[in-house]
């Protein structure tokens, strides 16, 4: 089924979105202002896009730490992430770990551990589960080639198959792990066709396409909420900063990285939506500055929340209840709850493509048009 | 009361709380068709279906990840590792993933991890006789259940099933098919933490735990012949432990030994004896003894493996040297 405008919009409104929460967060990192390390998946918006995308409400994504796509196409809020990166005490981890390791299952976000791969076999668990209770529901996960180096990966891969459970299982290869380029990490042509050796499908595409990406989730989803098993795609992209904003990268080619900013996602999904008649630079403008005010207001609201307290450290060690326990940001949570949060989580769609008059600065916003973009 | 065997107290539990909650699943190595190395599952695949008693590849790893993540959607899993030496493969899920979650981002993880474990008496060789509790004691978020006897093998594993946390459950494989005693009926439950007292005494205490709760027991049969009286307390539980009654014993006998089968360097059996020295040392009217195993593997030739265990023989020699002290 082709994609509907509001759709095609839709994808490039998260992948804007994105972009923006990440630019932002790199300033205030280089500010000093956030807990932890940043990394972030600039240049690979597409995948955690276009692949959370072709999800439904229900199901579960078990993403890592380039993915704030993923997160937001799930419903997280920028406060939330901000709350997240400073560490704050209402926050997902309430500051007893850092980054996107958020986790949230009355969204259907597993927290992402340090050891990346270890996704895969927790998401053929969660899609084990749904297939136990005959419930049609489907879990995703992402991970990078640098990850299909290890075992826990191989025998994901496998027990998926085997098992047959409803998992899509996303590489976003973007052809550097840490320091380490492809031919260092794997002697094979491709990771998708190691899927073929495990008895699943594998399949390749233009990760920097967002339209692609989402074709090929789409599939994937399908085939595994009919019961047809799991699916691996690898997505081809670029990682357009280094490894962790510490990393400078000088290891990259310079003529691999041009190469790859001439193929950025975001333009060509902008491209895209001009040539459509969807999309112009005054309502992209109009767009970047939504993004921006709502992103000063979320660093705002999450830096003056409460730190975490000495005495929080002993907390949560244990479970006492089968109930979770959630540290979500008051205001968040309030805005949630009036959505139904968490019984009944949605995922925040259908939007169209703003008109322009929709896209008009509101008053306040107007007001500060011409302030520094870290002037919050 | 009925009897049953150490084993089938466990099936017991297992087949009732399946009964009960539907839940709870098995997932493992050959514990459907083939019932398991041990038969702890024999016939469940029957009696409960192929999708409650899921048998993987040879993915301890896996096994372990996948138990974590059926465990976050609100599934009861009881993952089975054949042996427990093999548990060394799935270290990374248990100590990085399923032991984190809750702390970080408040999801419980109801998971139970049931292992045979310990040596076998019979030559089972560097690579099934291994008992692991301290390589996972150091990991805040993980409980770890060693059970003694045949009720307490039922009680506990209902409380590790119904507990909220990952929890290791240690069975030991000496004791599976040699140890009967008495197991109530019906269900009832073990709490976590709460040690107990094996046998009265005045003269010493032993703390010890699964099969050396056992030897133990039997060692201090044989100084009740020489005038010695010696509380026997059973740990139960290695996290969490009960101090207070291991403080509370050796308050009333003022002398301790410490008994584990794992290596005697850094074992969890040092915890206990510098959590004794510390907070009871004006109680102590001799230094805390510790009796382990050595620091080698566990060898294979029956000779080599009697040598590395301590048996009940060396606890009574152990015992005698403390009264004596």
């Amino acid at each position: 089924m082709p994609l509907t405008s509001d759709e095609r919009y839709q994808l490039y409104h998260y992948m804007r979105q994105s972009r923006a929460i990440e630019d932002a967060a790199w300033a205030l990192a280089g500010q000093g202002r956030l807990v932890g390390r940043l990394y972030t998946g600039h240049g690979q918006e597409a995948i955690p896009v276009g692949c959370a995308f072709a999800l439904a409400d229900g199901d579960v994504i078990a993403p890592m730490y380039r993915d704030m796509g993923a997160h937001l196409v799930r419903g997280i809020r920028p406060v939330e992430v901000f709350a997240q990166y400073m560490g704050k005490r209402d926050s997902s981890n309430g500051g007893t770990d850092s980054g996107l390791h958020m986790g949230d299952m009355a969204r259907g976000i597993v927290g992402m551990i340090s050891v990346l791969p270890d996704s895969l076999p927790v998401t053929v668990g969660v899609a084990l589960a749904f297939k136990l209770r005959r419930e049609p529901r489907v879990a995703m996960t992402f991970f990078g080639e640098g990850s299909t180096s290890t075992g826990a990966w191989h025998e994901a891969l496998n027990m998926a198959a085997v098992l047959k459970v409803p998992a899509v299982l996303v590489c976003e290869n973007n052809q550097w792990a840490l320091s380490t380029p492809t031919e260092r990490e794997y002697a094979a042509g491709s990771i998708a066709d190691r899927a073929h050796g495990y008895g699943l499908p594998g399949v390749r595409v233009d990760g920097n396409d967002v339209e692609a990406v989402y074709e090929a989730a789409r599939a994937a989803v399908a085939r595994a909420r009919i019961g047809e098993g799991p699916t691996l795609i690898e997505c081809m992209t670029f990682r357009m900063r280094g490894h962790s904003i510490i990393d400078p990268a000088d290891y990259v080619p310079a003529a691999q990285r041009e190469a790859w900013a001439a193929r950025d996602p975001l333009a060509r999904q902008f491209e895209r939506l001009v040539a459509a008649g969807l999309w112009d630079d005054a309502r992209e403008a109009a767009l970047v500055e939504s993004f921006r005010v709502e992103i000063d207001d979320a660093i705002d609201v999450a830096a003056a929340l409460e730190d975490p307290r000495p005495e929080d450290v002993g907390a949560g060690v244990w479970a006492t209840t089968d109930a979770p326990t959630t540290r979500l940001p008051a205001a968040a949570l309030a805005e949630l709850v009036d959505q139904g949060y968490p019984d009944d989580f949605r995922i925040p769609r259908p939007m169209s493509p703003p008109s322009a008059d929709v896209l008009a600065m509101p008053a306040e916003a107007a007001a500060g048009a011409d302030r520094e973009p870290n002037d919050a | 009361m009925r009897e049953l065997t150490y084993l089938e107290a466990i099936r017991e539990a297992l087949h009732d709380e399946m009964t009960r909650d539907p839940r709870v699943f098995l997932l493992g190595e050959d514990i459907a068709g083939y019932g398991g190395v041990y038969k702890v599952t024999d016939g469940f695949v029957d009696a409960f279906g192929a999708d409650r008693v899921v048998d993987t590849p040879i993915s301890e790893n896996a096994i372990i990840g996948a138990a974590t993540g059926a465990a976050i959607m609100g599934m009861r899993p009881i993952a089975e590792i054949q042996f427990a030496d093999f548990i060394a493969c799935a270290f990374d899920p248990l100590v990085n993933m399923a032991s984190t979650i809750h702390y970080r981002w408040g999801q419980p993880v109801p998971l139970v991890v049931r292992m045979p474990a310990g040596a076998t008496w019979a030559g089972a060789g560097p690579f099934h006789s291994q008992s692991m509790e301290a390589w996972f004691a150091q990991v805040p978020g993980l409980k770890i259940v060693m059970p003694h006897t045949p009720a307490d093998a039922k009680g506990l594993l209902l409380a590790a099933i119904r507990d909220p946390n990952p929890v290791l459950f240690l069975e030991q494989k000496y004791l599976y098919r040699r140890l009967k005693g008495p197991v109530p009926e019906g269900d009832y439950t073990v709490p976590l933490g709460q040690a107990a007292i094996a046998r009265p005494g005045r003269d010493a205490t032993v703390v010890a735990y699964g099969t050396m709760a056992h030897k133990a027991l039997e060692a201090a049969a044989l100084v009740a012949a020489d005038d010695i009286d010696v509380e026997v307390i059973d740990l139960r539980t290695i996290v969490p432990w009960d101090r207070e009654a291991v403080l509370a014993s050796v308050a009333k006998t003022g002398r301790a030994l410490v008994v584990y089968e794992a290596h005697r360097t850094a074992g969890f059996g040092a915890e206990i004896a510098a959590e004794i020295a510390e907070a009871a040392f004006t109680d102590l009217d001799a230094p805390v003894q510790r009796l382990a195993g050595l620091d080698t593997p566990i060898p294979a030739h029956p000779t080599l493996e009697a040598a590395y265990l301590p048996d009940e023989h060396a606890i009574a020699a152990a015992l005698r040297a403390l009264v004596a002290w």
